[in-house]
């Protein structure tokens, strides 16, 4: 919005393989995600257009994924839209609600606001990778005991969210816990369940069970 | 409805025509499974992330579509270029206003009608064209690459200024929408006969609803048949508009909603988005995926309109309310959508009260129209009284808890012919409310702070909700299979209250078999049976009656086939756990599964139909919500402690998700009265300024208070339906800004009549306060 009359050429620019991010107009999503590409490399690879492809191999869920992507293309388009897991949701597509929450090594991050290329050669898990086969993970048994969702848009966010902490804290406090999933929205008001879906999750775990 | 307004879009619907009241079961004296806590029956599916929503939807050939949106709030299109958009490698169509496959009405009411695609824009965010490209991403540039020019035209925005006359005209005749009213006894008499007259203005500001899946739909065709994927809270709906909009047959129109993330309003019908996914389909011979940014839900998905407010009331000594005399002036946007509808119903109805005037005013302004918000006109008629009855109660000496007892009517003073409740726990839900939050404690607790920067407050509020209590039609099919397990065809959307859920405890209450054996079919024109959008607080009622109907049916030939393999009479057979034996002859008796006539035809088919409403009755919900707040008196910031709903909804029918729905609805609530404002560029541009989750605050984890106490307040009435249940989403949203309000008007002395109270404008006050001190 607010750009729609800029020129086309605008728009069909070169970008760089690496540095594809400065000097292009690739949409808000993209864009945010420049603050986190050292300037340094900006100038010394090819051009190419955004339209063109490059090979990517992504690690999800323990499985290896080679696709060509381009540059501009987020993880979480590529995860729903290429690859078909669709347990992670797009909520905003500009990180304000967590609806695409992955565990990249571990730490929960915003798949809307990584792309596609800067998350090969980690390892991601999306909501489909804490099932063992077709068993749930203790943290959506957790939220199924605890009803800690409602329409469940959200929820696969708010999991991941909630697995990212219970690896980094197994025993968080209600403190640590609110604070553990305040990156992520929930319109529908079921955070308070959500609390109790993940002391839940935690005491299941320190009973003996892993994920 | 009451009388003309269409606030759920059920204007026009085909209603198929109800049954008469039949023999109506008894009610259920006691039960097993219903009133239970019980986890959703899709709870697997959603939680795996195998449960496909609209937006999850990916098909062969799938083209990804995106409206190009008028960045004016008002604005004549001179001119459109396509021409480097078109040229775009994988841009597959282009659709304006000149294309010819875009010559479709568009019903923005059932009064007011336009094109697809208009010449004059008349607010921001209103769609001028339209692309199909192979990704989002060329979809987008695609929508750069259209250049529009556009004549700007004067705007206004600001609808307490839009009667002014030099204002700029949304229509030709001008701003005005429509100006209602109601009387009811003699205000003037009324505030005479009154020992303490008090006068207030408030104001709510404009909420959106930001469900957290986005508004949108996957379209495709096959010949002459078109399947929609939408994310909505009513499918028929979305059939009944798509096709009158293309002109099609509703036979060859299927929409398919199994899963939705969340609408509180804002999907009861379909936008234009849907019909343009469709036609970019056609054009394309190919599926499209059309799903708005967050942003555009901002401008074009409607909101819960603002409106200034101004109460005068009249009470006795003693609390008896002698007059309500209120006005208000609000905004549905730039289209007729009920800016003002029902914001006065609770000052009409709430209380009783002999002397009520109410003038409600409803202008255009340039801005995106109004769509229902979770209980429409009610937060915001709740925040005026509510807080009106604390003041009251404070002039007079009462308790908050005291006044309002004192008022508490037992038949609809607002209705014609006052016709009485089925059942009414507005008392009971303040006195169990005050009891179980401990009130009397926790205020006078609360006052012993009054010195320190850090002070408590508690407060509360109380509410009704005008519908409620569902109604007709709702067609049911229940098929039990030959080994026991059952088939429950609905066309209602679960938009996550937990529909199905309720709906397979009922069957299973009736034919005692676990609510898992239960396969449920929802939600799919091309396969489900009629029903009106989920919304009203209306679903379980008007559902659950028609599924314990299908339950019966299929009961009752259970019945008769045991009958036949025990040669015993029916009326001596009863249902026992997968098994139908004698009362009197305890050899009688025969598994379900063993039954000669159900192994012979494989299932047997229940079907089940909502039956009336009582005549010349109300069924509505009450709740009273109690709170307490911190609220730090240096810096204007409010911590919510604690927060206890008692709700009357009749029947609880599961209560692991009714209490989910209470959570739910206090933390809307909290956003309503905390952080949720619309902000328009009133001088320079007309745009919206906080079109994105980072600058339109709604709560989060941190705003809500750790713990939210659900105290149902269960009375089944039995009038009402044949489940004894009534509507819960909408009621418990309604009184919680207004309980906040009061809360922290307890702790500060200040009365924030305008939301959001959020610290600047807290503060602010605070300052005031302390210098006028």
């Amino acid at each position: 919005m607010g750009k729609q009359n800029d020129q086309p050429d605008s728009v069909r620019q070169g970008i760089t393989r690496r540095g594809f991010i400065t000097g292009v107009d690739v949409g808000a999503a993209a864009l945010t995600v420049s603050t986190c590409v050292s300037a340094s490399r900006v100038e010394e690879h090819e051009l190419i257009s955004s339209g063109e492809t490059v090979k990517v191999t992504l690690n999800i869920n323990s499985r290896k994924h080679t696709l060509l992507v381009e540059p501009r293309w987020t993880l979480l388009f590529v995860i729903r839209e290429r690859l078909g897991i669709t347990g992670t949701k797009e909520g905003c597509g500009r990180g304000e609600c967590g609806a695409c929450t992955v565990l990249i090594d571990e730490i929960p991050r915003y798949a809307c606001m990584t792309l596609a290329l800067e998350a090969e050669g980690h390892e991601i898990t999306t909501l489909e990778g804490l099932m063992d086969g077709e068993r749930l993970g203790t943290v959506q048994e957790a939220f199924i005991a605890e009803d800690a969702y409602q329409c469940g848009y959200c929820t696969p966010g708010q999991i991941m969210a909630v697995e990212g902490l219970l690896r980094k804290i197994p025993e968080p406090s209600p403190e640590e816990i609110r604070r553990g999933v305040s990156g992520n929205l929930c319109r529908c008001g079921a955070y308070t369940h959500i609390f109790k879906a993940a002391e839940r999750a935690s005491r299941d775990r320190s009973k003996g069970g892993s994920s | 409805m009451e009388g003309k307004k269409d606030i759920y879009y059920l204007h026009g619907l085909a209603v198929p025509e109800t049954p008469a009241a039949g023999n109506a079961p008894e009610p259920w004296k006691e039960t097993r499974v219903v009133g239970t806590r019980q986890p959703r029956v899709d709870g697997y599916e959603r939680l795996s992330g195998s449960a496909i929503y609209p937006s999850d939807v990916v098909l062969p050939g799938m083209l990804y579509g995106a409206v190009l949106r008028c960045p004016h709030p008002h604005a004549e299109i001179e001119d459109i270029d396509t021409s480097a958009a078109e040229k775009i490698p994988g841009v597959r169509a282009v659709l304006t206003g000149r294309s010819p496959d875009a010559e479709v009405l568009w019903r923005e009411d059932q009064d007011y009608q336009t094109l697809l695609f208009n010449r004059i824009c008349r607010f921001e965010g209103e769609a001028v064209a339209a692309v199909a490209a192979d990704t989002p991403y060329i979809a987008s540039d695609a929508l750069r690459a259209i250049r529009v020019e556009y004549k700007v035209l004067p705007f206004t925005v600001n609808e307490r200024r839009a009667l002014e006359p030099d204002a700029p005209k949304v229509h030709s005749h001008g701003n005005r929408a429509s100006v209602t009213h109601y009387a009811r006894g003699d205000v003037f008499k009324g505030l005479e006969q009154a020992d303490v007259v008090h006068e207030e203005s408030y104001r709510t500001q404009c909420e959106i609803h930001t469900p957290m899946e986005l508004h949108g739909c996957a379209a495709r065709w096959e010949g002459d048949s078109l399947t929609i994927w939408e994310s909505t809270q009513g499918v028929y709906a979305v059939q009944e508009k798509a096709a009158r909009a293309l002109g099609m047959p509703l036979s060859r129109v299927r929409v398919i909603g199994h899963y939705m993330g969340g609408g509180f309003g804002s999907k009861l019908k379909p936008g234009k988005y849907t019909i343009i996914a469709a036609l970019l389909a056609r054009m394309t011979a190919r599926p499209v995926k059309l799903f708005l940014t967050r942003e555009e839900t901002y401008l074009v998905t409607g909101n819960r309109p603002p409106v200034d407010m101004r109460l005068k009331a009249g009470v006795k000594k003693d609390g008896t309310l002698t007059a309500l005399d209120f006005s208000c002036v609000g905004t549905g946007g730039a289209f007729p959508s009920g800016g003002t509808a029902l914001v006065d119903w609770l000052i009409r109805d709430l209380y009783t009260c002999p002397n009520v005037r109410t003038e409600s005013t409803d202008v255009f302004i340039h801005a995106g129209p109004a769509r229902p918000f979770r209980a429409p006109g009610h937060p915001q008629g709740s925040w005026a009284l509510e807080q009106m009855m604390d003041a009251l109660a404070e002039k007079t000496g009462l308790d908050p808890v005291e006044i309002r007892l004192k008022n508490i009517p037992l038949y609809s003073q607002a209705r014609e012919g006052n016709p009485p409740y089925t059942t009414t726990g507005l008392k009971e839900c303040i006195v169990r409310g005050a009891r179980e939050f401990d009130w009397k404690r926790a205020r006078a607790q609360a006052e012993k702070t009054r010195n320190h920067t850090i002070r408590r407050g508690v407060g509360m509020a109380c509410a009704l909700w005008f519908v409620g209590g569902g109604r007709p039609p709702s067609t049911i099919v229940l098929k039990l299979f030959s080994d026991g397990s059952a088939n429950l065809n609905m066309g209602a959307s679960d938009i996550g209250t937990g529909t199905k859920t309720v709906m397979a405890m009922v069957v299973a209450e009736e034919l005692r078999i676990s609510p898992h054996m239960i396969q449920i079919e929802n939600a799919d024109t091309g396969t489900t049976q009629f029903a009106t959008p989920s919304g009203g607080s209306k679903t379980v009622p008007t559902e659950a009656p028609a599924v314990r109907d299908a339950a019966l049916q299929v009961k009752r030939q259970l019945l008769e086939m045991a009958a036949k393999d025990l040669e015993a009479p029916v009326s001596e057979l009863k249902f026992d756990i997968d098994a139908i034996f004698s009362k009197t002859d305890s050899g009688k008796r025969i598994k379900l599964t063993d039954l000669t006539d159900l192994k012979k035809g494989g299932v047997v088919v229940g079907i089940g139909r909502r039956g009336p409403n009582p005549e010349h009755k109300v069924v509505n919900p009450f709740v009273a919500q109690f709170c307490e707040v911190q609220v730090n008196m240096k810096t204007g910031e409010v911590g919510i402690l604690r927060f206890l709903s008692a709700n009357e909804s009749g029947r609880v029918m599961d209560r692991l998700t009714f209490d989910g729905q209470v959570a739910g609805g206090i933390t809307m609530g909290i956003g309503l009265a905390m952080t949720e404002i619309r902000v328009l560029d009133e001088r320079a541009t007309g745009k919206m300024l906080n079109r994105n989750w980072h600058d339109y605050k709604l709560p989060t984890a941190l705003d809500v208070p750790p713990v939210i106490v659900s105290a149902p307040v269960e009375m089944p009435d039995d009038e009402a339906n044949t489940t004894g249940a009534k509507g819960l989403g909408e009621p418990v949203t309604i009184p919680t800004a207004g309980a906040v309000a009061n809360a922290i008007h307890h702790a500060t002395g200040i009365r924030m009549t305008e939301s959001p109270m959020d610290p600047t404008r807290l503060l602010a006050r605070l300052v005031q306060a302390t210098k006028e001190g």
